[in-house]
């Protein structure tokens, strides 16, 4: 893409308006904030979250986003943090396990049904599911068993059986019920 | 501002203090001087620096620490609401804290504050249940002398319920209003009687983890996720070998990266054990950041050198062993139980069956790879350590820096996963090391390749097992030989006790069997082992409980009678360990998981049901799996887990351990297994190692538990044991394909 060409204006005094030159960099949207991002185009989005941003909710979990520790919502899609340089992200808006709740503080449904359900083991790799989950909800509001046999993540806590079933009281719209 | 204290026993009192804005402390105490002063900083309003378990604010907030690092285990749950029952506390006005370490200064030795700490051994709650009660114990009676004095009645006309007391004209007295007056009362002479058991509130009830809320909104910080201002990020590569060397380096292209600052050698300290100094020789790149790190770690130019494991290969070791049980007149290394007279039985053998069991290498795989965050100043050490054992930490931390024992600060946030993989602190010395070496905070990041290249592995072993049977189908004789590596080499246990890592002499059937030897045979290995979750029950239970399974078939018998009948008469069988084996408490189990799985249609059904069951420390444990052979894919229709534990804390808490343990057996035996060829380590992550996904696991795991009123009994992998042997038992049915070999899918998919 050929850079921008940015003609400044020449402005009256009296307007209070400033002229400024098109800066470098990339802008994107994390949990609805705006960044911009004017180092490395090549940084790998997780290393942004977690040492830039010190948004360390999404996790390290290996090179190549193996167990699905990293996934963060990409306009809504689940991918791997690890994998996707920041240059990729221009005008993208992106979604942490941090933002999945409302900014009033309450909590997405997935994430009440998982503490409704306890499908909580260390707790390391939870962001991961969750966030693997609301792409699936989003796609298959009723997920079969089937379609959460998809979910790409790992979990050495054996938490599966407890994250099917958080699953299944989110989409049947009981999350916070008993 | 002086402290109170109460001896407990020889060792232990508690102390009573005042804290800030009339709170009320109470904690327990390992001392060896009774009076010793207390330090002021157990006055802070930061319980890190508490050498005290609950604290009761004016404002009615009690905020309880957990002294056992949490690893998924769900001991910070457990263990506060043990101390909040006894204090009849308010669980919704209970905030839990990671205690951190607890270590005061002895004179130059250390003094553990908090008594035990250690996660995932399965000793976490009963430790608590013997210690840790009295603390809420001696709390609520405080509160109650208080209220005593308040209303001029005596303290044993009145009652406590959730963080109040009340008086018997209904008056109620929050604990908030009564802190700053119980903390100035006197303690009693001896420690207040403990709650009737028909009065626990909290015990025995199920509530969901004290950190779920912070896990699910991200907020919940692992020592992986915590920062100093200035420290450098550490990366490291290295040595594939642990005894190699370094023959050459270049970091021309490495310093060129920008934010890279240094590249430093460590090299393992000789003279010091696995677990306590670094695991490999390795080359670390310090940067400003994660990425620098990283990238300037690719651009080394290192070649390194094997040493003497360089020609160790996994395959040549299973040949060792197998060799050196083909021989049965090669005498064992140890002899680990030698009841009635083996030989003897085989002479007179009316049927003698025999099997060889063969299970391979493996990694910990912890979610959240080795890390650790240090800064060292003049005079005090301070760091975040994911860590089950932070006493041993510390002694890696003692060591390193010479620093007297109470100027060592060690948080431990929940972690990531254990598995015994941090019982070992490899990386704490390689982190303390790299701090000393650029004079700056470090924080040191594993990634997930060296995670599976450089772990202390379980080694793989072999079993052969020979049993007897008698002509009324009794169990005459069982004759187990077991070869491997043992996990204890050069962990300053005694030669003739490496064997106890990889066996313990009250396993299944032993005690049950009129003539049973069990003999242990050392394979040598240079490849770095250690602690791992389920040792060492994990590859015993998998030998024992399929053999077993096996006898069965050759007696035409249902495998549950088999099992039913080894186990005879209810009784109480005295066990080396000091414990008991209760026969009916095991068939207990059995029975359980029989029932719920319909083991009536075992001989009718077409998909296969198989069953097992093993003891440990007390606590019982029984599988009961169905499954199914869809051509080549095996599908696990049906788990059902049976467990009796004595008293259940925290139901919810104990069905997700052993839901989780089962699933996690099931997922180790379908797929894991660790290979080395030529000293190296193939795997380099879960593509090479794949944990079971999703699909592969069973929807569910139904579980059972038995109500007890025994003192509770460790839970954290009483589930292992048994998952792998059911499975492999209902697979044999499904398909008529035993599976001696682990793991599980590709010996399945070679003998279909």
């Amino acid at each position: 893409m050929a850079p921008v060409q940015a003609q400044v204006l020449p402005t009256g005094q009296e307007s209070g308006i400033v002229a400024e030159k098109v800066r470098d960099g990339i802008d994107l949207e994390v949990n609805g904030e705006h960044f911009r991002h004017t180092g490395d185009p090549q940084l790998p989005l997780l290393w942004y979250l977690r040492d830039v941003l010190r948004l360390t909710g999404t996790k390290y979990g290996g090179e190549a986003g193996e167990g699905g520790a990293d996934l963060v919502l990409i306009d809504g899609k689940a991918v791997s943090a690890i994998t996707v340089p920041i240059a990729r992200l221009a005008g993208k808006a992106v979604t942490t396990v941090e933002g999945l709740a409302a900014n009033d503080g309450s909590l997405h449904p997935l994430q009440q049904a998982f503490i409704d359900e306890d499908a909580i083991g260390c707790g390391y790799c939870t962001p991961g599911w969750l966030i693997a989950g609301v792409d699936l909800l989003r796609r298959k509001p009723h997920p079969s068993d089937g379609d959460i046999d998809q979910l790409p993540n790992l979990c050495r806590c054996g938490c599966q059986a407890r994250v099917r079933r958080a699953i299944k009281r989110a989409a049947a719209g009981k999350a916070g019920q008993p | 501002m002086s402290g109170q204290g109460l001896r407990l026993s020889r060792r232990r009192f508690l102390q009573v203090l005042a804290g800030t804005a009339g709170a009320l402390v109470v904690g327990i105490r390992i001392a060896d001087a009774a009076d010793a002063p207390l330090p002021p900083a157990l006055l802070g309003d930061n319980l890190y620096n508490l050498g005290a378990y609950v604290r009761i604010d004016a404002d009615g907030n009690v905020l309880i620490g957990a002294r056992d690092p949490d690893t998924g285990t769900g001991v910070a749950t457990a263990l506060p609401r043990i101390i909040a029952d006894e204090l009849d506390a308010d669980w919704n006005r209970v905030d839990v804290v990671p205690l951190g370490l607890g270590v005061d200064n002895d004179n130059g030795k250390p003094r553990w504050a908090y008594g035990r700490q250690l996660g995932g051994s399965g000793g976490s709650i009963p430790a608590a249940w013997n210690d840790l009660r009295q603390v809420g114990a001696v709390a609520r009676w405080l509160l109650l002398q208080a209220a005593a004095r308040r209303l001029g009645v005596p303290a044993s006309r009145l009652r406590c319920d959730a963080g109040t007391v009340i008086a018997p004209d209904g008056r109620r007295f929050g604990y908030g209003s009564l802190a700053a007056d119980a903390s100035k009362i006197a303690l009693p002479a001896s420690v207040p009687p403990l709650k009737n058991a028909t009065d626990y509130k909290l015990i025995g009830q199920s509530a969901g983890d004290v950190d779920a809320r912070a896990i699910v909104t991200g907020q919940a910080r692992y020592a992986i996720d915590h920062h100093y201002g200035d420290a450098l990020v550490a990366v490291l590569a290295h040595c594939p070998w642990p005894d190699g060397t370094l023959a050459r380096i270049d970091t021309t292209d490495t310093l060129a990266v920008q934010g890279v600052l240094k590249v430093v050698q460590l090299k393992p300290e000789s003279g010091q054990p696995p677990g306590n100094t670094v695991i490999a020789p390795a080359v670390a790149v310090l940067a400003e950041n994660t990425w620098a790190a990283l990238q300037g770690r690719a651009k080394l130019k290192l070649e390194w050198k094997p040493g003497a494991s360089g020609s160790e290969n996994s395959v040549t070791l299973e040949q060792q062993a197998l060799a050196l049980l083909a021989d049965e007149k090669t005498g064992p290394t140890a002899r680990v139980r030698n009841d009635g007279d083996v030989d003897a039985a085989g002479r007179k053998a009316a049927r003698r069956l025999d099997a060889t069991y063969i299970q391979p290498w493996l990694a910990h795989a912890t979610a959240e790879p080795m890390n650790c965050l240090v800064r060292l100043d003049k005079d005090r050490a301070s760091l975040v350590v994911p860590t089950q054992a932070p006493q041993k930490a510390w002694a890696v931390v003692q060591r390193l820096t010479g620093l007297a024992p109470d100027r060592i600060d060690i948080r431990v946030p929940r972690v990531g996963g254990g598995y015994g993989r941090r019982l070992d602190h490899d990386y704490v010395a390689e982190a303390v090391m790299l701090a000393k070496a650029v004079n700056k905070p470090v924080r040191l990041l594993w990634t997930r390749e060296q995670d599976f290249g450089h772990d202390y592995y379980r080694a793989g072993s072999v079993h052969r097992i020979s049993a007897i049977i008698d002509r009324r189908r009794q169990l005459l004789a069982w004759n187990q030989r077991m070869a491997s590596a043992s996990a204890l080499v050069r962990r300053g246990v005694p030669d003739d006790r490496l064997w106890t890592s990889e066996l313990q002499v009250d396993q299944l059937p032993a005690a049950l069997v009129p003539n049973y030897r069990s003999d242990w045979y050392a394979l040598q290995s240079a490849i770095p082992r250690g602690p791992a979750r389920g040792m060492p029950h994990l590859s015993n239970a998998f030998a024992v409980e399929s053999f077993i399974d096996e006898i069965a078939h050759q007696m035409r018998e249902d495998p549950l009678k088999t099992r039913l009948r080894i186990l005879g008469e209810p009784r109480q069988l005295p066990l080396g360990s000091g414990n008991t084996l209760d026969t009916s408490r095991l068939a207990n189990v059995l029975k359980l998981v029989a029932d719920r799985i319909e083991w009536k249609n075992w001989l009718r059904t077409v998909n296969g049901l198989g069953i097992a069951c093993w003891h440990i420390d007390g606590a019982y444990v029984a599988h009961a799996i169905e499954a199914a052979m869809q051509g080549e894919q095996l599908v696990i229709q049906r788990v059902v887990c049976a467990v009796d534990v004595g008293r259940v804390i925290n139901p919810l808490g104990l069905q997700g351990q052993v839901a989780g343990a089962t699933l996690d057996a099931l997922s180790i035996a379908l797929n894991a297994a660790i290979t080395i060829k030529g000293g190296q380590v193939q795997q380099r992550s879960y593509k090479d190692y794949p944990l079971a996904s999703m699909a592969q696991l069973p929807n569910d795991v139904e579980v059972i538990t038995v109500a007890d009123d025994r003192a509770p009994a460790g839970a954290s992998f009483l589930a292992m044991p048994t998952a792998a042997p059911a499975l492999a038992n209902a697979v044999f049915r499904a398909s008529a394909v035993r599976v001696r070999r682990l793991p599980l899918m590709k010996e399945l998919l070679r003998l279909l």
